[in-house]
């Protein structure tokens, strides 16, 4: 092991994990309060869960290729990088979201619609610690996923660990590839553990 | 309970819910469920609803608490129509009760029945004791049931907690939709002996929907057989076990068997 890789590791996992808890930050951000509209909007589910579907289908590469040329999002850069992310974590965080919320067995709302609770307290009270489990499921599955996808940023100059693995691939070193590679697993798999404990503390009924 | 420290739903909650269906009709997807139904609910009856599935009971039943609205027709509540309602108010006066029961399922016994008086503001001491006054009333002991979850109840004692929740927030008026339907024969009884007790006790006005013609003839003050989304009849107990009109004898003609 050369000497610095130690240190070289640690700067881009911290860089890594920084770049994954941006984007799930942000992708939380926006898919939970979309994940309730389109619960409440059944017009609007087709649209929003179709742009979430086909920001997956897109190969991740591609789309990290294909948000540079766009002003203000893209570019060279962990902006662009996150951007990526964010589109690519959305889908699981909005479905289960929204899954979560319809299976709320229809007699409990109809009970709590029936004995008065506003929507707001039927959504706070009612929907959302039921749905908890679901939602936290989607997180999970974004986050774990994110982890891996994050290791592409580096294409575009983003960063993390993927600095590793595609410096490996270039001068086919399986020292640099692991280098990369294994502190992402064990990312992936503390984000897994840690998140799916917090899930089932939330196992609510 | 006039005069206790109820802030809100001052403005009816001590009168009596006076119902009326006017002409009330429904339908959905070009099908007719409720046809220009005609109906006063008098003060403290036990008015039931009985009727095949299908005939439109359920759907009578949700026009008051404004879960549905009449498509043609106005369903009044103290002579107001429910569309002109705060609905959160009307809902929080009314008691009501499903087959399904519906309890929070993230909520011990205790935290569903609190939870109407809870979002009233109610005084801590006073919910506490409410529900304690409750628990004991549908026949379920406070210490041994109040801190468990539904899912640790049986379906008897799970009913009783939903009978319970409705009655939390003393509401002037109870629905109850085929509430004893998915429990055995035996805890049916017992919680339909429960239901005539508390009548008693409480002399709160109900309407009651059911498809059981001895649960009608057993509970109700009146009885209002609907058919094919029409009001066949409206008779009191006694009248109806002597009446001649098809669809009564349908349903009498279920006595007969046992």
């Amino acid at each position: 092991m050369r000497p610095g890789l130690l240190n070289e590791m640690l700067e881009l996992t911290s860089q890594h994990f920084v770049l994954v808890l941006i984007s799930i930050f942000i992708a939380i951000a926006a898919g939970l309060p979309l994940g309730i509209l389109i619960s409440r909007k059944a017009s609007l589910r087709t649209p929003i869960l179709g742009f979430a579907n086909i920001m997956q289908t897109i190969p991740s590469l591609a789309l990290f290729g294909f948000l540079i040329p766009i002003p203000f999002i893209g570019g060279i850069g962990k902006r662009t990088a996150i951007v990526a992310l964010i589109l690519y974590a959305l889908l699981p965080i909005l479905r289960n979201t929204l899954v979560g919320i319809l299976s709320v067995d229809p007699a409990v709302r109809e009970s709590a619609i029936a004995m008065g609770l506003t929507g707001r307290q039927l959504l706070w009270q009612v929907e959302m610690p039921l749905a908890a489990r679901t939602i936290l499921a989607g997180i999970r599955v974004a986050t774990v996923t994110t982890i891996g996808t994050a290791t592409i940023a580096a294409a575009i100059g983003g960063g993390g660990l993927g600095v590793f693995i595609f410096r490996g691939i270039a001068s086919v070193d399986t020292t640099q590839i692991l280098a990369g590679a294994a502190p992402a697993a064990l990312l992936a798999l503390l984000a897994d553990g840690g998140l799916g404990w917090l899930e089932r503390r939330f196992s609510a009924a | 309970m006039g005069g206790s420290g109820v802030a809100l739903c001052r403005d009816f909650v001590d009168r009596p819910l006076a119902l009326e269906y006017r002409d009330v009709s429904y339908s959905i997807d070009g099908r007719t469920i409720l046809d220009s139904l005609n109906l006063k609910i008098e003060e403290g009856e036990t008015l039931v609803l009985l009727g095949r599935s299908g005939s439109g009971k359920t759907t009578a039943l949700k026009m008051v608490n404004g879960l549905i609205f009449p498509t043609s027709g106005q369903m009044l509540v103290n002579g107001r129509p429910t569309t002109e309602w705060d609905l959160i108010r009307l809902r929080r006066s009314i008691g009501y009760v499903i087959q399904d029961v519906g309890l929070f399922p993230h909520f011990t016994v205790r935290q569903n029945v609190n939870l109407v008086p809870k979002l009233e503001h109610w005084e801590q001491a006073k919910i506490d004791g409410r529900t304690n006054e409750l628990l004991a009333k549908v026949g379920l002991n406070p210490q041994e049931h109040a801190d468990r979850y539904p899912r640790q109840l049986s379906g008897g004692q799970r009913q009783r907690v939903g009978v319970a929740r409705a009655l939390a927030a003393d509401p002037k008026l109870l629905l109850f939709d085929e509430p004893f339907g998915a429990v055995d024969p035996v805890t049916r009884l017992e919680l339909q002996r429960q239901f005539l007790a508390l009548r008693q006790s409480l002399g709160k006005t109900s309407i009651f929907v059911t498809h059981d013609v001895r649960e009608a003839l057993s509970l109700g003050t009146r009885i209002g057989l609907l058919h094919q989304g029409k009001l066949a009849q409206l008779a009191t107990p006694v009248e109806f076990r002597k009446s001649t009109s098809e669809e009564a004898r349908a349903f009498l003609a279920c006595l007969e068997d046992a």
